[in-house]
């Protein structure tokens, strides 16, 4: 699969082996959330950005996490990425998906930018151009679920779940329940 | 969807869908501080105007510039068209510049789909005579969208000169595209010939008695009557075309303060819309204007984000 290929893991139903399981997701973003917690020392001026499609739930699940151990609500929002890709002009037009900044806004605070699979870091990078445009963050971090390696970019995560060591040709996509009715990481 | 965007039926129900999702970011984007997206940078536009327009001209450029295209203005007063020079000569001298897309506004009714043929750019129609107007029609469309949501059923009414009106050709078609129901009103002279069969055609319904279909209309659109038709001997005079077919004060009474009214602009204040009801917070005439950038934001980046074929 490539970065760009953002959609359902569909491919991956019949040859896919998994390599996290619902409890493995969940305990991944547990650490995650804790990690960012202890990173942050709290969730003062914390905001977490997920970059659709999967990265949306994700972040939405630490930020449940985090307001468990805190008591206090953390900004949650969304960042589409589309526009600013660098590969617009190589495929057909793609829809745009919605982004959704915390009242709050992104000045002065601490970003965390969620995604399910770190790959190119292609995406990471119109991430950060799309977040350029929103304002000025005082930092910018990344959490993702997978880091499969092959990075095209000098771009890595400041919290990952799983490492997962693939060939380039292998496609690695994860499943969520919010929007595919289970949790699971797969390879094939 | 399309290489061009020359008229409503250009369009399938589902690129509507897309480019009404697109428009709704595009449009939360004017609330930001830094309006910009990349998206079409190194693209050039070219706005061809051979008539004159504030909004749409502006819009376009607007919605360009936001996309990060290069966006350029050519009206025909001034340019090598009021030297003598044809059509096509004109086109293809800026086609041979290097531009990813024309916007075409001309006085003659199929003028953009000529130029489609003679150049290898996206042409997206800004009004050819009195044919169509797609881009007026889809924001209108994603206007009442926004505040009606969903259109099938709700009856949309649409007021004015319809013979003259490209707007109101474009919009029938899209609305009922979405499964609106429509009716038209005008006086039998500004009614266009064969509407008839046209009607029977694409399902929408005309009359004469602007005050007897308001109390359903779910939203009125008041078409604009062009004052120079007044000469043309299409109604007596303006005060008549005002008792019978203005949006007055009794007649914005009788429609209730929930259903909304737009107007394309520009406004003939106390001939088809009195003042009353073009600044009633029911007006929905700015949200046109900003839906505009938006709507064509989201055309243009359909039309020119992509691979090229």
């Amino acid at each position: 699969m490539s970065s760009s290929d953002r959609g359902a893991p569909t491919e991956l139903d019949e040859h896919g082996r998994a390599v996290m399981d619902a409890r493995d997701v969940s305990r991944a973003l547990s650490r995650i959330a804790h990690e960012i917690l202890e990173r942050n020392r709290g969730a003062t001026d914390l905001v977490l950005l997920g970059l659709p499609t999967r990265g949306v739930p994700l972040a939405r699940r630490i930020a449940q996490r985090i307001e468990a151990v805190e008591g206090a609500p953390v900004a949650t929002g969304s960042l589409d990425v589309t526009l600013y890709r660098d590969d617009l002009r190589r495929q057909p037009t793609r829809g745009v998906h919605h982004t959704e900044v915390p009242p709050g806004g992104v000045d002065g605070k601490v970003v965390v930018l969620v995604d399910d699979v770190l790959f190119s870091g292609r995406t990471v990078r119109a991430a950060l151009d799309a977040l350029a445009d929103l304002g000025r963050p005082a930092a910018v971090r990344l959490a993702v679920l997978v880091d499969r390696g092959h990075r095209e970019l000098p771009i890595r995560a400041d919290h990952v779940g799983k490492n997962l060591p693939s060939a380039l040709a292998e496609r690695v996509g994860c499943r969520l329940e919010e929007t595919d009715g289970r949790d699971e990481v797969l390879i094939g | 969807m399309r290489k061009h965007l020359l008229e409503v039926d250009d369009l399938t129900p589902d690129d509507v869908d897309t480019l009404f999702a697109t428009a709704a970011e595009m449009h939360d984007v004017q609330r930001r501080a830094v309006k910009k997206l990349p998206a079409l940078r190194g693209r050039t536009v070219i706005n061809l105007f051979f008539e004159d327009s504030t909004r749409t001209r502006s819009s376009f450029e607007i919605a360009g510039k936001w996309l990060s295209a290069d966006t350029i203005n050519i009206t025909g007063k001034g340019s090598s068209a009021s030297k003598g020079e044809s059509l096509r000569d004109t086109v293809l001298t800026i086609a041979a510049m290097g531009v990813d897309a024309l916007v075409v506004r001309h006085g003659a009714s199929g003028a953009a789909r000529r130029i489609s043929e003679w150049v290898d750019a996206s042409v997206i129609n800004a009004g050819d005579g009195t044919h169509e107007h797609p881009t007026q029609a889809l924001l209108d469309a994603y206007t009442l969208t926004r505040r009606l949501g969903e259109l099938g059923d709700r009856h949309v009414v649409l007021v004015g000169d319809l013979t003259h009106s490209r707007v109101f050709r474009s919009n029938v078609r899209l609305l009922r595209m979405l499964g609106a129901r429509v009716t038209v009103v005008a006086p039998p002279t500004l009614m266009p010939s064969g509407v008839d069969a046209w009607s029977a055609r694409d399902g929408f319904a005309t009359s004469w008695d602007l005050d007897a279909v308001l109390p359903t209309a779910d939203a009125v659109m008041m078409l604009r009557v062009q004052r120079e038709r007044m000469t043309g001997g299409f109604f007596p005079t303006a005060r008549e075309y005002t008792v019978g077919y203005g949006l007055t004060r009794d007649r914005l009474a009788l429609l209730g303060d929930t259903v909304p009214v737009l107007h394309p602009g520009p406004m003939n204040r106390g001939l088809e819309i009195a003042a009353d009801a073009a600044d009633a917070a029911q007006s929905l005439v700015l949200d046109q204007v900003s839906a505009g950038v938006a709507v064509r934001m989201s055309v243009l980046y359909h039309l020119l984000a992509g691979e090229t074929a």
